[in-house]
């Protein structure tokens, strides 16, 4: 694409939607008696200055990773939907276990332990619906959201039985001690876990666009057939690329967990997975293109939940926006399609996908 | 008698892909009644043409008049509201869906779905151009000869009063394309007006009542009724092919001629099959008990009408296909289990068929798809590393030697012609230690000049020691590039041929035909 037209791209498919919602809130704060400029200026004074961008970047780690696991699989148009049981199982298994762990191990080997073993529950997750979908065919949309709801009713499980710290009455897990918590980046109060989301957008972007692997997930997801004529293994990849991207997205619940709240409690669902996956599309599953996308949604979160408190309307607000984020990415993808600007959020094989 | 109207207007219509001119400024007439053909090689802006027509592209520029009224199509439902029916040159058909659904949905007139009236009019319809298709079955099942046939029920289903054909003939027997012919010059007759788009002279000449010339997206020439009826055929042919090529008309195939039979030393083959049956879980006519062998410097050629038992056969050898019974042997080794992979590396390679559906990944570049079986592998990939300038290089050489026209190494491959397309596959497949090559219907859709390049190649890869198994449904491809030809049919070989012998082309058809009464 030419300079130009890439420009117009960004602007009408990416910038667009995201302009338009937030407008569009604007007139639902009206109808509600907020004041709109009031309450987005708060929301970039609470996310951004302050200390607020140190919490916003905070906010990031976990979304990132959970957009990285999105990513790759989804360029392999593999539409691997587990991230939010996937999240919440890796949480509660580091939650439960990381007191047990700190008291035994050194702190070093303890939190590389628990990173390990969140990775490896998503792993695990992950090869449910990939072996089923690289040997028998079966639709992976189906098999990755139901083996979700299964992991998500088994960390509430967990929680309420083993994990169950004894000593307090409401269900949740014991308080990992501050001192085990993931060290703060000096000076800051933002978590290695942030630097190590970052280090892997940056790793996965190359590993992505740059490596062989990347290649195969790119021939792969654009047209299967070619890629088992080119001799690409197809099972092995497809099972290759589940188990990247449910290790990320279990690295999530690790990182939230060491790094952000210490413990777990039943039915805790921040929904990650849902509130970004318009954002990795509006990224064209490009990994570095989701930071500053991730970065917008972060800003409205952190600075949104504050502003809403002030200005005492609903933080539902923001699941609106993002409801008409998508929204109006729906109107951009027609409109834009009818007069062949920029293209397509989504890869061309999705429609495949959701019929097989 | 009035001046006959015009069924359609076309003017200074323009349409550009990135860096390729497909159309520059055409203006076309076509009247009722007439069977007008536009001609031109792969790449000449013919199909970009016709999918402005057909509602699926719209012009940067130009002028669409359809029964003396400017349309703009906006989807390929405007195009049928507008009474224009298409047959495209690849299916469009939905191969999840049963024949039956499939004609429901491009037919659909309301809300509700008619299916007996649905039906009977596919049989009516279908059985103009052949045996009438069983409606319950998969579009998947289908050969592709019976999937053109269903196209061409399609395109006629709502009573088109313009009928257009995208190299309708490629994929029918002799006798199909005859009986086609036929049908749609009783068409005209009825008034509907025909375009039919052809790379094949002869086919343009036999029914056209007008020729247009494309070239490079422009009209290079145009023959009307009365040239066409009062100028000798043999005159025309050098003048149109001289506008079709621009002074470069192709030549006769380059590469030295094939050797005799004789000469070969028998040898040990590098190839055999030994009654090997293919499993019939993909679909499609599986194969039995077939046995072949193919040595170094011989192309052996496959003969038979499509669907019976070509795609099994090259996949059992080369491809993905599981093996029911048999051993495929080469160089002494059994590769039936074997990965593709592996097969590759020993230098067995299959040129597809299905160029774009499996051949090709139409997004990405021309130089990825050039070394699509080769990702990973050094030296374009060090430690899982792309290595940019190699693959450039690498790339930059192959369109070179194999003269494949792309604005760049960079292209998407989906936006060149189908000519160029096949180009890239037999560089991918003939340039790196290739020993064996499986090709099938390496000419299917081809213009005249790129076949000529196709058959060079192979010849060239023959004369250096290479071998080649062909399956073709174009017979005469058969007998001017093979030395021995074994006829398929209903997934058997049923007779071998000399391809030099005198009485070939007659011992072929019949082993054809014969076999396909069994």
């Amino acid at each position: 694409m030419s300079a130009p037209a890439r420009a117009l791209d960004v602007l009408a498919r990416t910038v667009a939607p995201l302009v338009l919602a937030i407008l569009g809130s604007a007139v639902v704060l009206l109808a509600l008696g907020a004041n709109p400029w009031a309450f987005y200026a708060d929301v970039l004074r609470f996310s951004l200055t302050g200390e607020g961008w140190q919490q916003t970047l905070t906010a990031m780690a976990p979304l990132l990773l959970i957009s990285l696991g999105l990513i790759v699989s989804f360029r392999a148009q593999l539409w691997n939907l587990g991230y939010g049981g996937t999240y919440l199982l890796s949480a509660a298994v580091v939650a439960g276990v990381a007191p047990a762990v700190f008291a035994f191990l050194p702190y070093g080997a303890a939190t590389l332990l628990l990173l390990v073993l969140a990775a490896g529950v998503g792993l695990i997750l992950a090869l449910i619906p990939a072996s089923l979908k690289a040997w028998f065919g079966t639709n992976e949309v189906i098999t990755s959201l139901m083996t979700s709801f299964v992991a998500a009713s088994l960390a509430n499980l967990l929680v309420k039985g083993p994990f169950q710290d004894p000593s307090v009455s409401v269900p949740q897990t014991r308080v990992l001690d501050l001192e085990f918590m993931l060290a703060y980046v000096p000076g800051t109060r933002v978590h290695l876990g942030v630097v190590l989301a970052f280090a892997l957008v940056i790793l996965m972007h190359v590993m992505l666009t740059r490596s062989s692997f990347g290649t195969r997930i790119d021939v792969l997801g654009l047209n299967p057939r070619a890629a088992a004529h080119a001799g690409i293994h197809v099972p092995r990849m497809t099972v290759a690329v589940f188990v990247v991207s449910g290790a990320l997205i279990g690295l999530a619940g690790a990182i939230d967990m060491l790094g952000l709240w210490g413990y777990m409690r039943t039915d805790w669902n921040p929904g990650y997975g849902d509130k970004i996956l318009p954002f990795v599309f509006l990224a064209r599953l490009n990994p570095l293109g989701s930071v500053p996308l991730v970065g917008v949604y972060a800003v409205l979160a952190t600075g949104g939940t504050l502003a809403a408190q002030r200005a005492g309307i609903s933080v539902d607000l923001l699941t609106l926006l993002v409801a008409l984020v998508l929204f109006f990415m729906v109107i951009v993808e027609y409109l834009a399609a009818r007069h062949s600007v920029g293209r397509s959020y989504l890869p061309r094989g999705i429609f495949k996908a959701v019929r097989a | 008698m009035t001046a006959p109207e015009i069924a359609l207007h076309l003017r200074g219509i323009e349409k550009r892909f990135g860096a390729v001119q497909a159309n520059a400024g055409i203006d076309l007439d076509v009247r009722p009644g007439e069977i007008h053909c536009l001609l031109g090689e792969n790449g000449a802006g013919k199909s970009t043409l016709i999918s402005m027509l057909a509602g699926q592209q719209r012009p940067d520029a130009g002028e669409i008049v359809v029964g003396g009224r400017t349309v703009r199509f906006t989807s390929p439902t405007d195009s049928r509201r507008a009474r224009i029916g298409v047959v495209f040159q690849h299916s469009m058909l939905i191969p999840t869906m049963t024949v039956h659904e499939n004609m429901l949905l491009a037919a659909m007139p309301g809300v509700r779905l008619h299916r007996q009236a649905a039906e009977d009019r596919l049989t009516e319809l279908s059985s103009v151009f052949g045996e009438p298709i069983n409606p319950a079955r998969l579009v998947a099942e289908l050969s592709l000869g019976e999937r053109q046939q269903l196209e061409l029920v399609r395109a006629l289903w709502a009573e088109p009063r313009i009928l257009v054909l995208d190299e309708p003939t490629s994929m029918l027997t002799p006798a199909g394309a005859a009986a086609l012919f036929q049908r749609l010059q009783d068409l005209a007759k009825t008034g509907v007006a025909v375009i039919l788009v052809t790379h094949k002279i002869d086919e343009a000449l036999a029914l056209g009542d007008r020729i247009t010339v494309l070239r490079s997206g422009e009209v290079a020439a145009r023959f009307g009724p009365s040239e066409l009826a009062e100028v000798p055929p043999a005159e025309l042919r050098p003048r149109i092919l001289d506008r079709m090529f621009g002074g470069t008309a192709p030549k006769r195939a380059s590469g030295p001629p094939p050797r005799p039979f004789e000469d070969r030393a028998p040898g040990r083959p590098l190839l055999a099959l030994e009654r090997v049956s293919s499993s019939d879980r993909h679909g499609g006519m599986p194969i039995f008990d077939v046995s072949l062998q193919v040595h170094a410097g011989e192309v052996v050629g496959v003969a038979g009408i499509d669907g019976h038992g070509q795609l099994a056969l090259a996949e059992a050898i080369a491809g993905s296909r599981g093996i029911a019974g048999g051993r495929v042997i080469f160089d002494g080794r059994d590769v039936g289990g074997m990965p593709i992979r592996r097969k590759q590396r020993l230098g067995l390679r299959y040129v597809t068929d299905d160029r774009l559906g499996e051949g090709i990944v139409g997004q990405l570049s021309v130089a990825l798809n050039l070394l699509l079986k080769r990702i990973g592998q050094p030296p374009f990939w060090r430690f899982g590393r792309m290595n940019r300038a190699e693959v450039e290089h690498e790339a930059q050489e192959l369109i070179r030697r194999f003269d494949i026209r792309t604005p760049s190494a960079r292209a998407p491959a989906g936006h060149l012609s189908g000519g160029n397309v096949q180009k890239i596959l037999l560089a991918r497949e003939l340039a790196h230690d290739a020993r064996l090559v499986v090709l099938n219907k390496p000419s299917y859709g081809l213009d005249a000049a790129t076949v000529s390049r196709v058959h060079g190649e192979v010849r060239r890869f023959v004369s250096r020691g290479g071998a080649c198994l062909m399956l073709s449904t174009d017979l005469d491809e058969l007998l001017e590039i093979a030395d021995r030809i074994a006829v398929l049919a209903q997934g058997r070989i049923v007779g071998w041929v000399l391809a030099r012998s005198s009485d070939a082309a007659a011992r072929v058809s019949e082993l054809m035909t014969a076999g396909g009464q069994q």
